[in-house]
């Protein structure tokens, strides 16, 4: 299988070629708002954090930085900084160029003289970097390139019974054919953690798994917090998921049968192909923005409830397996799975024909949240903001 | 009769009702390719459970043929299981490593 993507020098092919417009820290973020309107072509993101962090934090939100710059769908990168922040619109430029050979600007809002020549600037930059990218033909590009990373959310008994499982079986079938896959949300994984550790394709890997789910227990614990407190949602409850085994045993059936190949920290860029998976939050927003960090160039979500959420960075497609949500919310669902639920068709039929989708995809078909623009990002924290 | 409900493995002990059943009537799953029923004995909404045997105190409630919980009340057979009744158990991670 192949599709038509946007080769880069470094890395995987992207499926789109975006002009990123980054704000290093939440000063930058609306004078980024305001570039990306500017120019068709440019998309920005909102980021909440940046500055008064503890090193942890900075970490994190340093690899998301670097990681929505190097993702393969971003054809060139134009930051916006304040000036006094934990790591400055130089800095963070360096960083991104040590990694990746696109192009890439800065401009701080401070050195500038504020936000109307910022943007001035940060438009021009921008303007031009879309008119390259504009020239960029797209080529047929293998399975191979495509890095798939695999979500749930709002998610209600159907997700666990059919559209999982039907995502499951896509997520085999693309790495039986060379393409790979993460399946992230650790904490959806407790309960579950020693099926999802059966796949692991080294015993290393099984006791990383374990390892996971354990600290992960352990971090709240030390806060004084319980998982089981926020898991289930009050709206999985009520469609259903009585505890937050259930609601694992049902979303680890997404990440598919194969031997899990690599197991990743949130938001780090995986070094194998085939199945993979990440340790991030539950929380779907969150955990995609990790995802999208580490590289994947598309993103299949399943719901059961139905959510509207969108990445900026890569196309993100709804699929649910409830019939009612599929309707009522038809303008936020890609696709209807509740075929499996009636019995018209098995969840392996709906993923086989699931590949055909993201192919659609790959090769430009615009999602749902995409067409509308959502950009939507969470970036986790470790503690308090200082 | 048509299907209204789903077993996820054999091994487990409750259903997962696909069409809302009121109290009183039929919930009917298959069963290693035979048909089964059982009677609600409350209203189950759409996608919640039903027992489909008597569960006492504490006892282990199993879908997808694993443990997602213990009863917090007895429940009887053809009851609603839900997050009012059963409980998260905390896990045994030490157990789970390969030595």
């Amino acid at each position: 299988m192949q599709f038509w993507g946007y080769k880069r020098k470094e890395g995987r092919a992207g499926i789109r070629n975006h002009v990123l417009i980054l704000p290093t820290c939440a000063c930058g973020s609306e004078s980024c708002r305001v570039v990306a309107s500017q120019v068709r072509g440019a998309v920005n993101i909102v980021f909440n954090t940046g500055c008064s962090d503890v090193a942890a934090n900075t970490e994190m939100s340093q690899k998301i930085l670097t990681g929505f710059a190097c993702n393969p769908n971003v054809y060139g990168v134009v930051i916006i900084g304040l000036g006094c922040e934990t790591v400055p619109h130089q800095k963070l430029r360096e960083k991104i160029q040590a990694q990746t050979s696109k192009p890439v600007v800065s401009f701080g809002i401070q050195d500038e003289g504020g936000t109307l020549k910022t943007i001035e600037k940060a438009v021009r930059a921008a303007r031009d970097m879309a008119a390259e990218a504009a020239m960029q033909p797209k080529e047929l590009c293998d399975i191979s390139e495509l890095l798939l990373g695999i979500e749930c959310g709002g998610s209600d008994a159907t997700s666990g019974i059919a559209s999982n499982p039907a995502v499951g079986e896509l997520s085999d079938l693309l790495v039986d054919m060379g393409a790979s896959t993460i399946m992230s949300e650790s904490i959806e994984w407790i309960g579950g953690e020693h099926v999802v550790a059966k796949r692991a394709a080294t015993p290393e890997l099984h006791n990383q798994i374990i390892q996971i789910c354990k600290d992960y227990e352990e971090h709240l614990k030390a806060a004084g917090q319980d998982c089981r407190a926020g898991q289930p949602t009050p709206g999985n409850k009520a469609g259903g998921l009585s505890t937050l085994d259930e609601k694992s045993l049902g979303c680890i059936r997404k990440g598919g049968t194969r031997p899990i190949v690599e197991v990743l920290e949130q938001a780090q860029r995986p070094t194998k192909q085939g199945a993979i998976v990440m340790d991030t939050a539950g929380y779907d927003i969150s955990s995609v923005t990790s995802m999208v960090a580490g590289g994947c160039n598309a993103i299949i979500f399943t719901t059961g409830r139905g959510t509207p959420t969108g990445n900026a960075i890569v196309p993100v497609l709804k699929v649910t397996a409830n019939a009612h949500t599929y309707q009522w919310m038809e303008d936020n669902m890609d696709v209807d799975l509740s075929a499996i639920i009636t019995g018209d068709k098995t969840y392996q039929e709906m993923g086989a024909e699931l590949v055909q989708v993201i192919g659609d995809v790959c090769n430009g078909k615009m999602t749902k949240a995409e067409a509308f623009g959502f950009s939507d990002i969470a970036v986790d924290h470790v503690c308090r903001f200082v | 009769m048509n299907i209204n409900a789903l077993l996820m493995d054999e091994r487990d002990n409750v259903v997962t009702c696909v069409a809302a059943v009121s109290k009183g009537n039929q919930i009917v799953y298959q069963k290693g390719g035979q048909v089964c029923t059982l009677i609600a004995e409350d209203d189950i909404p759409y996608c919640h459970k039903a027992a489909l045997e008597d569960l006492p105190q504490g006892a282990e409630v199993r879908k997808y043929g694993e443990m997602i919980g213990q009863t917090l009340t007895p429940i009887a057979k053809g009851h609603w299981v839900s997050h009012e009744n059963i409980f998260s158990v905390p896990r045994d991670y030490d157990s789970e490593f390969i030595h």
